[in-house]
């Protein structure tokens, strides 16, 4: 109760014109700069970071989290319109965002997105202005023995749920891996796989593997195939959310708040794991799995919200510890430093007021972004109804700016386009790239995390054991073997006609609203049937 | 008109696009050439570690004040980490001629190239200024069992192998010659010693709070915070005095002979001119002379240690030689 009283005064502190002004052009500037390719939130924050000085305290954080909510519906922009995405936490919102926008649904797309980082974003700072105290103090007992064991649990639940074949999965992941162990090793400093090439030492930016493999793959695979086939003009599509998109999208939003909040408060967390764990709980959850690949808005709509969660999650350790764990962070903990402010253990008693007016700029900035951004989701929308060709062009060359612009190395640029033609390979072959990408992403973590672990114990292999980490290698068992076990569980002998039938219900479900007006659910039998197929959908 | 209107939409973003991209990164049209008197404009500032870790303190702190005073606009300060701070040093010395970056480095640097045999080493960078000093803290969890140095001592060697010590460099950084010559001081084999390295400050922090190791060794700025809110307990500071704002007293106080400090400056990419060398000293030794800086290290308890040019150069090499001739009368090179 005590926290509301202190956020109302926050709010009031928060909540003047000038105030809601400057939370517009923080958003307005921060959404312009984010939607440029290679810029993630962090550099976007930090080119804006300057225009926040000479105001006072109040302004500055409200124009900041603008610009830092902004920056990263941005981001999200560009991974959905385009399929190249500027930071590592907005891959997955690519894999069907971008899907979406190509079959005529990037309003949709732009809408789940909007709407579910708000709601994410909501919930999120919420729950930062409640237990923030009590989360970080849970989340510091998360050990490198536990971040491994969920890191080998994100590999292996999306190298089993994508593609057509786990062989092809896991291919794809040792790709990934193997791009992930160029450089310098971090722990020991020696150079792995670098050939003697000074540029390769300092390791493969993740924005340079994810933007090759996805936007120059694709390019290069729809040139390839320009001559063949003619081009098909993207449909324009309905520019608002329908029902059953509103329907489709409210469960993975609120699923995504509470898988990325933790991660985010979580030291080592970050938002890349929690990301790829939305996605592929939304895949086994969904009802329409067979959409998954194929532009499937659960898909955008968890991992979106995920993204946004783990973002506020991320505020925990840095206000609360005085832990940046992201670069964004980092740069949020110089900004609040230059008002003479120190975040750590003490900063709710000391200076409430910063902290709660702070916590109600984000509501604000939360707020803003998605009056802003509703509307112009048709408008970005139109972008792509460009003539393909050119549309391709215009992709390739953000690619490079972007390739280029997150770390000014022309080196970059040649290897964007090795990577490119390793996506059009694996296209080629059916590899599915996000497999690659976590490998990418996810590898190095693992890697140090598992060393970190082992050093800490003292070599000793029992030092990766325990108790949350024996649970995690349970659920890891659970995917593996799930194939095996599913034979010796005779649930699994709802005979074929009935799962068709059971569509078919879901079908007349959702164009009438009404199961009853199918026949064959009338019978109570039936009924009870379709139930229990639809318990065991939940898990197979 | 829909698709005029289209036109002018990507017209618009792709000259925001090279606009922005153009003044945020090229390396052209700035005036880290012109002498100390311009502002130096599209510089980037190399972190070698992770967030919230000393090198970025020191380094974001760098940036706010070169920008308050003028002495240059926009910034860009990035975190390349890795291998003690050896991934961000080859990034440097992959950079050679570029005038616009500067990597904030220390003696973790040092140790790092020697420990890892990095082939990019600090000799190929261009020294430009050690900036401060500041004394290591021997830390423990705040609920931790030991209540003084001695009380740790004791469990330390009755089980080296199951007492854990944390710190955020690599074996020769600072974090990790620290236990090492407390080990060898009180009577542990620093072979034996099993010394767990962590990217940066904030993770080294977030290990101890969560009790993976027994206990840590790290620059006193970044544990203060939590000590004053009793998170973690200092047990001792490696300076010849206490430490102001400090409750914690001196190994020596402790009757243990070792005094040791930690030190941070900056480097320049290779192969940049004697003018720009020259240019970039000019603007830190503004900097430095600054109020905004001296306020920088009353906050952040840091000593201030300038020193430039060739002189910083030949304190680069005998540090190098000294971390290489501790590691091996340690026993650990």
């Amino acid at each position: 109760m005590d926290a509301f009283t202190e956020l109302i005064g926050g709010f009031g502190t928060a909540l003047t014109p000038t105030n809601l002004l400057y939370a517009f052009i923080g958003v307005l500037l921060g959404t312009a700069i984010g939607v440029l390719p290679g810029i993630g939130p962090a550099m976007t924050v930090a080119l804006l970071l300057p225009l926040t000085r000479g105001l006072d305290v109040t302004g500055a954080l409200i124009m900041f989290a603008g610009i830092y909510y902004g920056g990263m519906y941005g981001g999200s922009t560009t991974s959905i319109l385009l399929n190249t995405p500027g930071e590592s936490a907005s891959v997955v919102t690519a894999v069907e965002g971008n899907k979406m926008a190509r079959s005529g649904r990037a309003a949709q797309a732009l809408a789940t997105a909007a709407i579910g980082s708000f709601v994410a974003g909501t919930i999120a700072t919420l729950l930062l202005a409640l237990v923030a105290p009590t989360v970080a103090d849970l989340a510091v007992e998360v050990s490198p023995a536990d971040n491994f064991a969920i890191m080998l649990l994100a590999f292996i639940a999306v190298t089993s749920v994508l593609g057509s074949s786990r062989i092809r999965g896991l291919a794809a992941l040792g790709i990934g891996l193997a791009i992930g162990l160029i450089g310098i090793d971090p722990t020991s400093g020696q150079q792995r796989l670098t050939f003697g090439i000074g540029e390769l030492a300092e390791g493969i930016d993740v924005v340079v593997v994810a933007v090759g493999l996805f936007a120059v793959g694709e390019a290069l695979w729809t040139a390839a195939h320009l001559r063949r086939k003619p081009i098909d003009v993207i449909p324009v599509g309905n520019p608002r959310m329908s029902r059953s998109d509103f329907q489709r999208s409210w469960k993975p939003w609120l699923r995504g708040t509470a898988i990325g909040f933790p991660f985010g408060a979580v030291p080592a967390g970050g938002a890349e794991i929690p990301t790829f764990l939305s996605y592929v709980t939304e895949k086994r959850l969904s009802k329409h799995k067979e959409e998954f690949g194929h532009g499937a808005i659960e898909g955008v709509a968890g991992p979106e919200a995920t993204n946004n969660a783990s973002a506020a999650g991320g505020l925990v350790p840095l206000l609360t510890l005085g832990i940046p764990t992201t670069a964004t962070a980092a740069v949020m903990l110089a900004a609040i430093q230059s008002y003479g402010i120190e975040p750590g253990p003490q900063l709710f008693d000391n200076e409430p007021e910063l902290v709660w007016g702070l916590i109600a700029s984000l509501f604000i900035g939360n707020a803003v972004l998605l009056l802003l951004n509703l509307p112009l989701a048709p408008v970005w929308a139109r972008l792509l109804r460009i003539p393909r060709s050119y549309l391709y062009a215009g992709i390739l060359f953000f690619s490079s700016l972007g390739a280029y612009a997150s770390n000014a190395n022309t080196f970059d640029l040649f290897l964007l386009l090795a990577i490119g033609a390793l996506g059009f390979m694996m296209r080629r072959y059916g590899l599915p790239i996000l497999p690659a990408i976590i490998g990418v992403i996810l590898g190095p973590f693992a890697e140090q995390e598992l060393r970190q672990a082992l050093q800490i114990s003292n070599g000793a292999v029992s030092g990766l054991f325990d108790p949350m980490s024996v649970v995690v290698y349970a659920i890891v068992a659970l995917i593996m073997l799930w194939p095996l076990v599913r034979r010796f569980v005779p649930r699994k002998v709802v005979p074929s006609v009935l799962e068709e039938a059971t569509h078919e219900i879901e079908e007349a479900h959702h164009h009438h609203g009404l199961t009853d007006s199918v026949s064959v659910a009338g019978t109570t039998e039936a009924r009870r049937r379709f139930d229990r197929a639809h318990d065991t959908e939940g898990d197979g | 008109m829909r698709t005029a209107s289209v036109r002018k939409l990507t017209v618009g973003a792709l000259a925001a696009g090279l606009v922005l991209t153009g003044c945020g990164t090229t390396a052209e049209g700035g005036s880290a050439s012109g002498g100390g008197d311009g502002a130096i404009s599209g510089l980037r500032l190399l972190v070698p570690n992770s967030p919230g870790s000393g090198y970025d303190t020191t380094g974001r702190a760098v940036a706010q004040v070169m920008e308050d005073e003028e002495l240059a606009s926009g910034i860009e300060v990035f975190n390349l980490e890795g291998a003690g701070g050896t991934v961000g040093l080859q990034r440097l010395v992959n950079e050679e001629g570029n005038a616009k970056m500067l990597m904030q480095m220390g003696l973790g640097v040092v140790g790092a190239q020697f420990s890892n045999q990095s082939e990019a080493t600090l000799d190929q960078t261009t020294p430009i200024a050690k900036l401060i000093e500041e004394a290591e803290a021997i830390v423990v969890p705040g609920d931790s069992p030991h209540q003084s140095i001695d009380d740790l001592v004791t469990a330390w060697k009755a089980d080296p192998g199951g007492t854990p010590v944390g710190g955020a460099s690599n074996p020769g950084g600072p974090d990790h010659l620290t236990p090492m010559l407390l080990a060898q001081e009180v009577g542990v084999a620093p072979t034996a010693v099993n010394y767990v390295s962590y990217d940066g400050g904030g993770e080294l922090l977030a290990g101890i709070l969560g009790g993976d190791v027994a206990f840590a060794a790290t620059g006193v700025g970044e544990v203060t915070e939590a000590a004053e809110a009793g998170d973690v307990r200092i047990l001792a500071v490696t300076s010849e005095e206490a430490v102001e704002g400090v409750d914690a007293p001196t190994l020596t106080d402790e009757g243990i002979d070792l005094v040791f400090a930690n030190w941070r400056g900056i480097v320049a990419a290779p192969g940049i001119s004697e003018d720009e060398t020259q240019a970039f000293v000019d603007a830190v030794t503004e900097m430095h002379d600054s109020e905004a800086w001296q306020q920088v290290l009353e906050d952040q308890g840091w000593t201030d240690a300038f020193v430039v040019g060739d002189e910083f150069t030949s304190f680069l090499s005998d540090e190098s030689d000294r971390v290489e001739s501790v590691m091996s009368e340690l026993g650990l090179a």
